[in-house]
């Protein structure tokens, strides 16, 4: 190995990236050769005042901050600020407490008028049974969904039978039963949100309790006295 | 990221010579690397980092300076006649300010690649990755950077 080839292998070696069979050959070279000798402690030389004396500069405190910030925009808002997003859920629920639903209250007046139709028109039934074995699967083909119909005879609501009405813009299921001379029209069908407690109200004069069990909207409306009706969501 | 924000830092602060600049750049080339993530399939974030702040920084320079980055090189190059002729122990005595000033003498990319192999260590692989060179280039880069400051701090020939 001549000085030349010795040179152009110099920094490599230097900087540990020199395989090992060159390593050997340079090795020898220098240990006969003082110039390359010389070069290669100028470079070791070179290398300590630099890592020594050159600046390494840390990232400012402020840029790492700011950094964090940014870099995390993911995290929703609620999360940053617990305490409002606590005060806007107090604040929802209190609304919701306060207020029923937007949309119950046009719901309730169907199911009334509902009700009041079914009475007048003498289109209670269109399948008059007592036996839920008729009224079921009576249901089947004229619904996308299968009601579920119950005797309460024991409870003293007799079964009467079944029928299609139309309520918040899509066909239900309308359950009627009889109790003394007292007729209540049950309503259900698919609700699509979670399970309510039931709620009594009362319009025109008529009694109605809401509620929502297993994704199904539960209206039962009648002149019945409220406590005798709101015996049903214990039923059914 | 954070965990290379020191490293992305450190070459900005070495391209772009000053800490506002440094510190604009970085910022950027993070949210860029951020923003770019997806396209990050390899094991070397910090190279990956690095290249991002690179690109960004020599963009910024661009926008901003007009490309003051190469040219100090004739400077250099009549220092080398007037350099003395000392051996290794003068190059040791050169103090903070004469090793800054001199590395930000050189050329940029070769100040580039001697800061990201001295002060962050890396292999020539990784320099290559950074400066998007081939391994022969960031070697010679190497070479003529060292030369430079073996002349200008003290060194022989």
């Amino acid at each position: 190995m001549n000085c030349r080839e010795a040179g152009e292998l110099l920094n490599a070696s230097h900087d540990r990236e020199l395989d090992l069979v060159r390593s050997v050959d340079l090795e020898a070279h220098l240990r006969e050769c003082a110039a390359c000798s010389a070069d290669l402690r100028r470079r070791e030389a070179l290398r300590s005042v630099i890592v020594k004396q050159a600046p390494y500069y840390d990232a400012p405190l402020g840029l790492r901050k700011k950094l964090a910030g940014s870099l995390a925009p993911r995290e929703p808002w609620f999360a940053r600020w617990p305490a409002l997003a606590a005060a806007c859920l107090v604040l929802a629920l209190a609304i919701w407490r306060v207020a029923p639903p937007p949309g119950s209250g046009a719901i309730a007046k169907e199911v009334v008028s509902a009700h009041v139709r079914s009475l007048l028109a003498e289109h209670l039934m269109d399948v008059p049974s007592s036996d839920r074995h008729t009224v079921k699967p009576w249901f089947a083909g004229k619904l996308d969904f299968a009601p579920q119909v119950e005797d309460l005879s024991a409870a003293g609501f007799t079964l009467a039978g079944g029928r299609l009405d139309y309520l918040d813009g899509r066909t239900v299921a309308a359950l009627i039963y009889r109790r003394r001379q007292h007729t209540v029209n049950v309503f259900t069908w698919p609700a699509g949100r979670s399970d309510e407690a039931p709620r009594r109200e009362s319009v025109e004069g008529f009694n109605l309790v809401h509620w929502v069990r297993h994704g199904m909207n539960w209206w039962a409306v009648s002149d019945l006295g409220a406590e005798e009706l709101g015996q049903l969501p214990g039923l059914l | 990221m954070l965990p290379h924000l020191d490293s992305a830092y450190n070459l900005a602060r070495w391209l772009a010579g000053n800490n506002q600049d440094a510190e604009d750049v970085a910022q950027e080339a993070c949210l860029r690397a951020l923003t770019f993530f997806d396209g990050f399939h390899g094991e070397d974030g910090r190279a990956w980092l690095l290249a991002i702040v690179r690109h960004t920084c020599y963009d910024w320079l661009r926008k901003n300076r007009n490309l003051r980055l190469l040219g100090s090189g004739e400077e250099l190059d009549s220092v080398v006649d007037s350099a003395p002729d000392p051996e290794a122990e003068q190059l040791r005595n050169a103090d903070q300010r004469m090793v800054r000033e001199s590395l930000e003498a050189l050329p940029p990319e070769y100040r580039e690649a001697l800061v990201l192999r001295e002060l962050e260590g890396m292999s020539y692989k990784q320099i290559a990755q950074v400066t998007d060179v081939p391994i022969g280039t960031v070697m010679s880069r190497l070479a003529r950077g060292r030369k430079r400051l073996l002349a200008v701090l003290g060194g022989t020939r």
